[in-house]
């Protein structure tokens, strides 16, 4: 009998392989794909992004965590979709036009998706009217945008004007090397953070507000 | 390889403000001839790039020239370099950087005719490729656009011509962020060394052409990324050293194209190229932390030629506009280096090794870039048969010195740290001898939909 705590601990230490054959056989004992997410994939995360916070591990090992998650994620998405259960949150991320930064923004985007958010991500260079076209379509419930140079923070505040134009309901949070609390407030976004670690809880926190 | 030999074999050769092959200017600045001098360099603040600005810009770039060349001549500095590094819409629509080259152009030749100041400038413009994504690499707009910066600054009398060009890029920052030495070395010596091959047959007879100088490349998107990315903690510091040492083997095909100096500021593989080709280069340190923190502030001076800031916005600080201040910072740098040079060659080393001494021992990136462990991996660099090798065997000559040093003690490493260097040691030994079973290998296992293949050269595989 395989147990949640195994995956877990796979996913913790990066073994995709186990976290696969592991979770292949927790479906078949019939535990609920739900609770294999919530109780062994995100936790795993948890303790891994912690350890990052910590500078117990570097981010190649936080990754190999991340692919393990998604190898394990490859088998449950489809049973979640089966059983109607949708992610909690879903999230849309881009860096914005101009700008070809994209390092910060991928570590944002594995966080959230180490978090449980269906995460859309947009690339780099995406212009204010593809942010809102993918709004329309995705309907999500947080947007993030990535802004490096100080030439492409204008480029970020129309960002910001035209998918808020949309009048759908989502919370914005940005953020980059140049970017602030202060130039969040001035924009109109919901939420800064300074780094990819943190962008988690600060995603949860506008989420609920 | 080109280089079969080093032109600075001895490390005690390898030191501020002179190169086996100096460069004279218009103006008659001797660079690495003896005497270290400032480069200066720039950037705008919080603005959009587009016609309607273009009056403020202006005003933004005359203000830096004048304000910043008057100081220069207050302070008597023997002679300044300025960098007009572009933004991205200056190389995409090459009249919006002609505007800013002529600025610069007029403020330096009226800073000569005012002060006698002799100036020159360096236009490096923005490698854009990478815009479209995969890359274009050979053709586009792009490409046609930055040729016709080169030309025109050239034509101009932008006396050194430079790029921080992206060649493999497309697979680099996934290589560091994996930790992925095999990527690595496919991104910089087989992707990369192809693209500079290319890139600098087309800058270097523009160069020509016009009686410029083609200066050189860096592998900033490569080894300063891993930098900024060990500095956060994010990657070992140990990786990035081993990163750097390689990227020499990328930036040296300018040089092996025909590029003559000065290499660019943020280089830090410079002292590398430098005991191989022996010609000068610009490097930039503690006094560029306006633009990035880095872990070789005093050690990045040992062997410079020019000594840069890297870039700061044109803002208001207490002092000045900060780009003044900036030149003002490094006119003083300068000054204490010349100083000591004046005094003799002891002199000189002494000082030569403060700078080295006082950073070493800290941090394994400083130590990979000292005189000495320059000229060790320039020796392996040159050694080899072929590019892949040459990266191989600069990597190896990396972990060899992070060890012995970190075993005599000379060299602080957690153990966090030093658990990579037998990770990296091991990926090294698993890699085929030659090129040609490496890029079959590597085309199986990497991305292809990140870039062309046949902008690189290389098969494309027919998927059944
Ligand atoms: C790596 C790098 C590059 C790489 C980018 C590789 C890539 N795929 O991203 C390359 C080489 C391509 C590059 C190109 C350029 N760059 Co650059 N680059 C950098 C550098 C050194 C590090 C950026 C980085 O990756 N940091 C590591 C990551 C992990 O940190 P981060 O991006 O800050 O992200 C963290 C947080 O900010 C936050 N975060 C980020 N996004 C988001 C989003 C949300 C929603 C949230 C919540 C949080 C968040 O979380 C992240 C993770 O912790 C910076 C220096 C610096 N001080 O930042 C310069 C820098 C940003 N670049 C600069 C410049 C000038 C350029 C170029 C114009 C250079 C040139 N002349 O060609 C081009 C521009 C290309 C373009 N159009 O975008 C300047 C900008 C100056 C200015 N005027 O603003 C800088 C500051 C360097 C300098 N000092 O001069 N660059």
């Amino acid at each position: 009998m395989s147990n949640i705590e195994d995956l877990r601990t796979a996913v913790i230490s990066g073994k995709r392989k186990d976290a696969k054959v592991l979770t292949t056989a927790l479906l078949e004992q019939g535990i609920a794909p739900e609770r294999l997410l919530e109780d062994a994939l995100i936790p795993a995360m948890t303790v891994v992004g912690d350890k990052f916070k910590r500078n117990e591990v570097f981010v190649p090992e936080m990754l190999v965590s991340a692919r393990a998650m998604k190898e394990s994620m490859k088998l449950i998405e489809p049973k979640l979709i089966e059983a109607g259960i949708k992610p909690k949150y879903k999230a849309i991320i881009g860096t914005v036009e101009g700008d070809l930064h994209d390092i910060g923004k991928n570590l944002v985007a594995t966080m959230w998706k180490g978090a449980g958010f269906d995460v859309i991500d947009l690339g780099v260079n995406v212009t204010p009217s593809a942010f809102v076209d993918a709004i329309e379509t995705h309907e999500p419930d947080i947007v993030g945008l990535s802004a490096l140079l100080t030439t492409t923070m204008p480029a970020m505040r129309e960002t910001v004007a035209a998918v808020k134009a949309t009048g759908k309901n989502f919370k914005i949070v940005i953020g980059g090397a140049p970017v602030t609390q202060t130039y969040a407030d001035e924009v109109g976004a919901d939420g800064y953070s300074p780094d990819a670690a943190s962008a988690v809880d600060l995603a949860k926190s506008v989420l609920a507000a | 390889m080109k280089y079969t030999s080093l032109t600075i074999s001895d490390p005690d050769q390898l030191i501020y403000g002179t190169a086996p092959h100096p460069i004279t200017t218009k103006h008659g600045m001797v660079i690495g001839g003896g005497m270290i001098y400032p480069e200066l360099n720039f950037t705008l603040p919080n603005i959009k790039i587009e016609k309607s600005s273009m009056p403020e810009i202006r005003r933004h770039y005359q203000q830096i020239v004048s304000e910043s060349l008057q100081r220069a001549a207050e302070l008597e500095s023997p002679g300044v370099v300025l960098e007009f590094e572009t933004l991205p819409p200056m190389t995409e629509f090459p009249e919006f950087g002609m505007d800013i080259v002529k600025i610069l152009l007029d403020g330096i030749e009226e800073a000569h005719g005012k002060y006698g100041l002799k100036a020159s400038l360096r236009c490096t413009p923005n490698d854009n490729r990478e815009f479209i994504r995969p890359p274009i690499m050979r053709s586009g707009r792009y490409w046609e656009a930055m040729l016709e910066l080169f030309e025109k600054s050239a034509q101009a009398g932008a006396e050194f011509l430079s790029i921080e060009s992206v060649g493999g890029k497309e697979l680099h920052d996934d290589a560091l962020v994996n930790g992925d030495l095999r990527e690595v070395i496919f991104s910089l010596c087989v992707m990369g060394v192809r693209d500079m091959k290319f890139l600098w047959d087309h800058i270097v007879p523009i160069a020509n052409k016009h009686g410029v100088y083609a200066a050189g490349d860096t592998a900033c998107g490569f080894g300063n990324t891993a930098m900024v990315l060990a500095e956060r903690q994010m990657i070992p510091k140990s990786f990035a050293t081993v990163v750097r040492a390689i990227t020499a083997v990328r930036s040296l095909v300018a040089y092996e194209c025909g590029a003559v100096g000065p290499g660019k500021d943020c280089g830090y593989e410079n002292p590398i190229l430098k005991a191989i080709t022996g010609f000068p280069m610009s490097m930039e340190g503690k006094t560029a932390a306006c633009a990035h923190l880095s872990p070789m502030g005093n050690l990045a001076a040992a062997t410079a030629d020019l000594w840069s800031n890297e870039s700061v916005q044109n803002i208001k600080l207490l002092g000045g506009m900060a780009p003044t201040c900036y030149m003002e910072q490094l006119i003083y740098d300068c000054r204490l280096f010349n100083q000591a040079s004046s005094d003799g060659p002891e002199a000189a080393l002494q000082m030569r090794n403060w700078l080295v001494k006082s950073d070493a021992s800290l941090d394994p990136q400083a130590l990979i870039i000292s005189p000495e462990s320059s000229v060790a991996i320039a020796q392996a660099i040159v050694s080899a048969d072929d590019h892949y090798s040459a990266g191989i065997a600069s990597a190896r000559e990396a972990i060899r010195i992070m060890r012995d040093s970190s075993e005599k003690g000379s060299l602080k490493m957690d153990t966090r740290e030093s658990a990579w260097l037998d990770r990296m040691e091991d990926e090294l030994d698993d890699l085929p001898d030659t090129e040609e079973e490496f890029i079959e290998e590597m085309m199986e296992d990497v991305d292809t939909d990140k870039f062309v293949p046949e902008d690189y050269e290389l098969p494309v595989l027919l998927t059944v």
